[in-house]
């Protein structure tokens, strides 16, 4: 006999079973469904954020891919344009872009009558004259200074319409704004409605955003995009040229010939870190050594070439090196068994087999450095520049801008015509961005090999 | 002489070089090349690079030692010696030209030299960094006291002189900010990190993996203007005024949550590739006692993978700390110290961005305060890094 107590009835062992689940096990589960769920809606939350970006840079930026236009003849006065009457164009030249604007005015008067009769009867003849755009002089000029044989006949012509007209047509302006608006008077915005249904005012596409150069603060409707592109390609070409032979051959040396002493270790931790330095940092450096110590000339794409060329090179590093690594040892030991030297291995076998890797990590390289902004404004290339570069290599040391520089000038100025045209500057440049991700990824299917 | 001239005469005394060099390789042994020791294009090849190396080494050690000493007649004096050194180099690699003479080892050597020139750039590159930050430093703290930088809670430059440029305000926004955008980066990063890794079907990751990367390659100035036009005046029209806690359309709030959808794609691709990592074999022994996949996931993975999820985050912050666009467009340019998200507040990197655009004198304080705040960020970000970098290695556990 032990002095053992009789035990106590022994707790009522639930049986759980597989058909009836207990408390815990219910409360697991729902742990489980929850966790699942809240994996599920970060998921959700990253694509909406995606598409809620995309969707509000297109709906903001696509108007600006059209632009209206005043269609009117013009009668093209000798008298005025061509004085001395021999049709040559540095006369025709010397004429200033003052003198057209009394012909685009009489060419308007006629219409003001029509207008004035009927659907705006306070609209004046300066009234509708101010309804074509400022830059539209500069661009009759061009016109007659192209054909100097349409001096003297009456031409139809295509006349660039104010900001504010254009944005009444693209649902920006109300009446009830321009009752407060000093540039802009309801009457106007009566009378563009008016020739709107005669077929005189029209909104078309418009390849003059892309092509044009910039324009100011107070005339939206001719600001281009023309001087950003070719600046942002000077810039693309001169990265090209210099960070791919650096970054290949910087590559190739840690990967093939580094002896693993303390030297490589700082190389490659200088790597990696240059890797996550931000990109103000670089524009510091750029403006103090390429600008201020070495002279090159402020907001030339030459020098945003350069800080761009030294952003790039450990991307094209790092992704060159996992290229060269994954060509596997028997290529080399192969290479080295019929007698080739440890440098005719790299550069005749292993080289070109990493090649479709290697150009991969340079297009997206490439495509990051096209978006930075942040060191091209430290290296001047805010300014406002309406000339395009000349050709290379002169044109690598001219005033120019890139495509992220502009997108921030526009939203730096007053008029709010700007912000449209800011989106649609984006929307050109992920057009770009997506060609040549596209084209990364098109290489990497055709000529990855799998070993 | 520009240098584009003298490049293309070092350029075609090489290639002369090579033609030269390749045509007396060739009438050694009657071109029977079994006899000699390298190929007859690499006596070329020999001769070509000693001429075109010669040249431009030359050529920058005097750029170099007249940009210090300044002699004159530079201009007519460097293409000479340039040009000099390239010819003597021509004719003494042309007479070394024999059957014998290990050409393709003289080559290989250049060649080398010349690899290890472009992998010392990203040294000189970090070298160049820190020294044009460090003199301008130094320079600006010849004018100004550093006690009143680093611990001067009021930033007010004034051109005309006598401004306060204390720092405190600055980093107070850049840690507002920061802390805003990693509070919404790293759960939505992480929790879609272990979605996709450990839940999602290979159709879900095949659709959602790539839409998050995509938000990845997005330029940051897309995300400025996408602060400026659409997220900060959401704020202001539905939180911000009826809460009435502020008026402006530029804010932390609005910076810190654009940034925190830039950083997603960032968190989430580490956190994959380091969940990845973790053994099926602990998933699996998990399973085996009787966890669900979500007690699995808390209790065994992410512990497991805690020092890489970590190093991720902190790199994200790295990332935050220096981000300039967003910023610049999201949060204005008013320096202050306070509480409220929803009040413009601005940013280290802002300020040097204002501080270095425009016309201003280069050497006064105003301008030079750049520098300052340039390397002090520069130094937070490396900090980071290698913080970072350490975590993960010493606490990274080997599995198999």
């Amino acid at each position: 006999m032990t002095d053992m107590t009789a035990p106590a009835a022994p707790a009522q062992k639930k049986h759980s079973s597989l058909l009836t689940l207990d408390e815990r096990t219910k409360k697991r589960n729902a742990g489980e469904r929850r966790f699942r769920m809240y994996g599920l809606a970060a998921v959700a939350t990253g694509v909406i954020a995606l598409i809620l970006l995309l969707v509000s840079i297109l709906s903001s930026g696509l108007p600006s891919f059209t632009q209206t236009f005043i269609k009117a003849d013009i009668y093209l006065d000798p008298a005025a344009l061509d004085p001395e009457g021999n049709r040559n164009p540095d006369d025709i030249r010397k004429v200033l872009t003052f003198s057209y604007q009394p012909l685009i005015q009489n060419s308007l008067s006629d219409l003001a009558a029509e207008m004035q009769a009927g659907p705006a009867p306070e609209l004046t003849d300066s009234m509708l004259a101010g309804m074509v755009s400022e830059e539209a002089t500069a661009q009759l000029r061009s016109f007659v200074i192209n054909n100097p044989d349409e001096i003297g006949s009456t031409v139809e012509f295509e006349f660039l319409a104010n900001a504010r007209i254009d944005q009444y047509l693209k649902g920006k302006v109300t009446m009830a704004s321009a009752e407060l608006d000093s540039r802009v008077d309801p009457a106007q915005l009566r009378a563009a409605d008016a020739m709107v249904e005669s077929g005189r005012m029209e909104k078309r596409f418009n390849w003059d955003f892309i092509t044009n150069p910039d324009a100011s603060e107070n005339r939206p409707e001719a600001a281009g995009l023309g001087v950003a592109i070719i600046g942002s390609a000077y810039m693309m070409l001169i990265v090209l040229c210099l960070a791919l032979p650096i970054g290949v051959a910087a590559s190739i040396y840690l990967e093939e010939f580094a002896k693993k002493n303390w030297l490589t270790d700082v190389i490659e931790v200088n790597i990696s870190n240059l890797a996550a330095v931000p990109s103000i940092v670089f524009g510091i450096l750029g403006l103090a050594i390429f600008i201020n110590y070495m002279g090159l000339p402020n907001s030339a794409p030459i020098v945003g070439g350069l800080v761009l060329t030294l952003m790039t090179l450990p991307t094209i590093i790092i992704s060159t090196r996992a290229a060269l690594k994954s060509v596997p040892p028997s290529i080399r030991d192969a290479a080295l068994g019929v007698g080739a030297s440890k440098m005719q291995t790299v550069f005749h076998h292993v080289l070109p087999l990493a090649m479709p890797g290697i150009l991969t990590g340079t297009i997206i390289g490439l495509a990051q450095a096209l978006g930075e902004t942040a060191p091209l404004l430290l290296i001047g290339m805010v300014a406002f520049v309406k000339e395009y570069p000349s050709a290379p290599p002169e044109g690598f040391f001219e005033p120019a801008t890139g495509l992220p520089v502009q997108v921030y000038n526009f939203t730096q100025r007053a008029d709010p015509a700007f912000v449209e045209r800011a989106s649609g500057a984006i929307i050109v440049l992920l057009i770009f961005l997506l060609a040549m991700n596209l084209i990364a990824v098109i290489l990497r299917r055709r000529f990855e090999r799998r070993w | 002489m520009s240098g584009v001239i003298l490049f293309l005469i070092l350029l075609a005394l090489a290639a002369a070089g090579y033609v030269l060099g390749r045509r007396k390789a060739a009438a050694l042994t009657a071109g029977d090349q079994r006899l000699m020791h390298s190929l007859i294009s690499f006596h070329g090849w020999n001769v070509a690079l000693a001429t075109f190396l010669a040249g431009v080494v030359v050529l920058v050690i005097w750029s170099f030692l007249n940009s210090f000493l300044g002699f004159e007649g530079s201009s007519f004096i460097t293409p000479v010696l340039a040009i000099g050194a390239a010819v003597v180099a021509l004719f003494w690699s042309y007479s070394r030209i024999d059957k014998d003479f290990r050409a393709r080892n003289s080559v290989e050597a250049m060649v080398k030299a010349l690899l290890i020139t472009a992998s010392s750039i990203a040294i000189l590159t970090t070298v160049g960094i820190v020294l044009s930050m460090l003199f301008e430093t130094i320079r600006f703290f010849q004018q100004y006291s550093w006690t009143e930088f680093f611990f001067g809670a009021n930033w007010a430059p004034n051109f005309r002189g006598n401004s306060d440029l204390g720092i405190l305000p600055l980093l107070w926004g850049t840690l507002y900010i920061s802390i805003i955008a990693l509070a919404v980066a790293v759960p939505i990063g992480l929790f879609a990190a272990i979605y996709l890794s450990e839940y999602a079907g290979p159709k879900t990751r095949a659709v959602a993996k790539p839409m998050i990367e995509i938000l990845a390659g997005i330029p940051t100035i897309v995300y400025g203007l996408f602060a400026l036009i659409t997220v900060g005046p959401l704020l202001r029209d539905y939180f911000a005024q009826p809460l009435g806690l502020g008026n402006s359309s530029a804010s932390v709030m609005t910076a810190g949550l654009v940034m925190g959808i830039m950083l997603i794609p960032f968190v989430s691709s580490l956190s994959d590739d380091i969940i990845n990592a973790v053994p099926q074999a602990m998933r699996d022994g998990s399973y085996g006692l009787g966890a669900t996949q979500s007690e699995t996931i808390r209790q065994v993975v992410v512990p497991a993978a805690l020092p890489g999820i970590v190093g991720a985050i902190l790199l994200a912050a790295s990332r935050a700390i220096g981000e300039t666009m967003i910023v610049v467009l999201g949060a204005g340019a008013a320096a202050r110290l306070s509480l409220n998200p929803f009040e413009a507040m601005t940013t280290v990197t802002v300020k040097i961005v204002s501080q270095l655009t425009g016309d201003t004198d280069f050497a006064s304080p105003e301008t030079l305060v750049a520098f300052a705040l340039g390397i002090t960020l520069f130094v937070l970000t490396l900090g980071l890094n290698i913080l970072a970098l350490y975590i993960v290695r010493k606490y990274r556990e080997q599995y198999e």
